[in-house]
């Protein structure tokens, strides 16, 4: 075993520039994945079946193939047809499609959670759809699957080293260069690691507080539906 | 197209060898699942903590991560050199078997307290009444998600084509750098993909209708 203390402690500085990228993933998917999701959700309620089936089949395939893969196909596949995306705008689009498919179902769920009379009432007092989606249903679906949601997003950050399979350096490519570098693998990769642990651990900790908050408040949400959204990715 | 057709037997000889890392990675990833998820509620605290430790570790890191510092990292650490198939198998192993650890907890803790109760009533040992009561009963809600855990380790093995494992993903790579095909060859490794996690999920369907029947407790209906 030849652990350098001191080697460790210098890449530190490398390796944070490498985790504000990741960083910059992170929150750029997210915001992708928690629209796009979103939308998804909304889309595949409409009553016309062609785009429903559409909707459907999208959330299948980004579901049914791994990130790598689909990184991979944009990656490669867009610049064949004149489109070239940098490589952090890459990254942040595929992840945010992916997890769009999740976020999605995990919408679903709340907004099925919704019961059917409010609904009914909306209608009763002549709100037009739009008006029942944004003032009725989404007020009350969107809160209970926050904390699920906040899964996802700790999820993505985890993920998001993938990334670095198309050359962004990201935290765990920057450590794995600092290794290919020196020679010294253990050191940086094990740094890494560590910050990657650090902050998924107190996001999920984040996560479970506004668990218990929200169980608190949202009498309405039903438990079982925000589960088995959850674990769509366990 | 011509030239993806000449690669194309080199191609789907991948499929074994991603299906050796899932099959094997799955098998794995049960008996981890089992040991540290059922250990996660021991009562001894020096098997509580460490199957604690290892949960959450496995968990708060991807599998790539993972992957990474098993392949680069461990040989300087311990001195053990793993070929890239077996650090592969290993870390979808325990990756996914962290998160199927919180199957098996969560199945388990869900068989309610009377059953417990009834056992010791009829003077079982724990041991038993854990294999005999408990866990058949918290089998079935443990399907699906652990139908899910092997959907997930399916897609992650793609993740091996990046130590060098010649995979679907990584025999993709190399035919699309040969040939310039790229939207062919991705367009058919996406299509394999597809079929291989729908496979999965269509097994778990099956399993699921066959779940025996008539249980006291039973997911869903309680």
């Amino acid at each position: 075993m030849y652990w350098d203390w001191n080697f460790a402690w210098q890449s530190v500085p490398t390796l944070l520039e490498g985790l504000w990228v990741t960083i910059q993933l992170t929150l750029g998917g997210s915001v992708l994945a928690l629209l796009l999701g979103l939308l998804l959700a909304i889309l595949r309620r409409t009553p016309f079946a062609p785009l429903r089936w559409l909707i459907g089949a999208i959330i299948e395939v980004l579901r049914g193939t791994p990130f790598l893969v689909q990184l991979f196909f944009v990656f490669y596949v867009l610049p064949k047809y004149g489109i070239q995306l940098p490589v952090l705008a890459t990254g942040i689009i595929v992840l945010g499609l992916n997890y769009s498919a999740y976020t999605a179902e995990c919408y679903r769920a709340g907004i099925e959670g919704v019961p059917q009379g409010q609904w009914e009432a909306g209608k009763a007092l002549n709100l037009s759809t739009g008006r029942i989606w944004r003032a009725v249903i989404l007020p009350q679906a969107i809160p209970r699957v926050i904390p699920a949601l906040g899964n996802y997003v700790n999820q993505m950050f985890k993920d998001s080293a993938i990334v670095g399979a198309i050359g962004l350096f990201e935290l765990l490519t920057t450590a794995k260069q600092i290794g290919g570098l020196t020679y010294r693998y253990l050191e940086p990769l094990t740094m890494a690691a560590a910050l990657f642990l650090a902050i998924s651990y107190l996001a999920s900790i984040g996560v479970r507080r506004l668990e218990r908050r929200m169980g608190a408040a949202g009498e309405l949400a039903e438990p079982a539906a925000a589960d088995s959204a959850a674990a769509g990715r366990s | 197209m011509d030239a993806v057709a000449a690669f194309l037997p080199y191609f789907f000889q991948g499929i074994w060898v991603t299906l050796q890392i899932f099959v094997l990675g799955l098998a794995l990833a049960l008996v981890v699942a089992f040991l540290t998820g059922l250990g996660r509620m021991s009562p001894v605290r020096l098997i509580r903590w460490p199957c604690a430790v290892f949960i959450e570790v496995f968990r708060g890191t991807s599998a790539i991560v993972q992957l990474f510092w098993f392949f680069y990292a461990l040989p300087l650490f311990l001195d053990i050199r793993l070929s890239p198939l077996l650090a592969g198998v290993l870390v979808l192993g325990l990756n996914q078997g962290s998160y199927a650890a919180e199957v098996v907890r969560g199945a388990v803790q869900s068989v309610p307290r009377t059953q417990w109760e009834a056992a010791t009533a009829l003077n079982m040992p724990k041991g038993t009444t854990l294999r005999k009561v408990i866990l058949p009963q918290a089998f079935v809600g443990m399907l699906p998600p652990l139908g899910n855990v092997a959907i997930d380790l399916m897609k992650n093995t793609s993740l091996v084509s990046l130590v060098t494992v010649l995979d679907l993903t990584y025999r993709a790579q190399l035919i699309r750098a040969t040939t310039g095909e790229t939207t062919i060859i991705f367009g058919i490794l996406v299509v394999v993909y597809l079929i291989l996690t729908n496979a999965i999920s269509l097994l778990r369907r099956t399993l699921e209708r066959r779940m025996p029947a008539g249980l006291a407790y039973a997911p869903g209906k309680e």
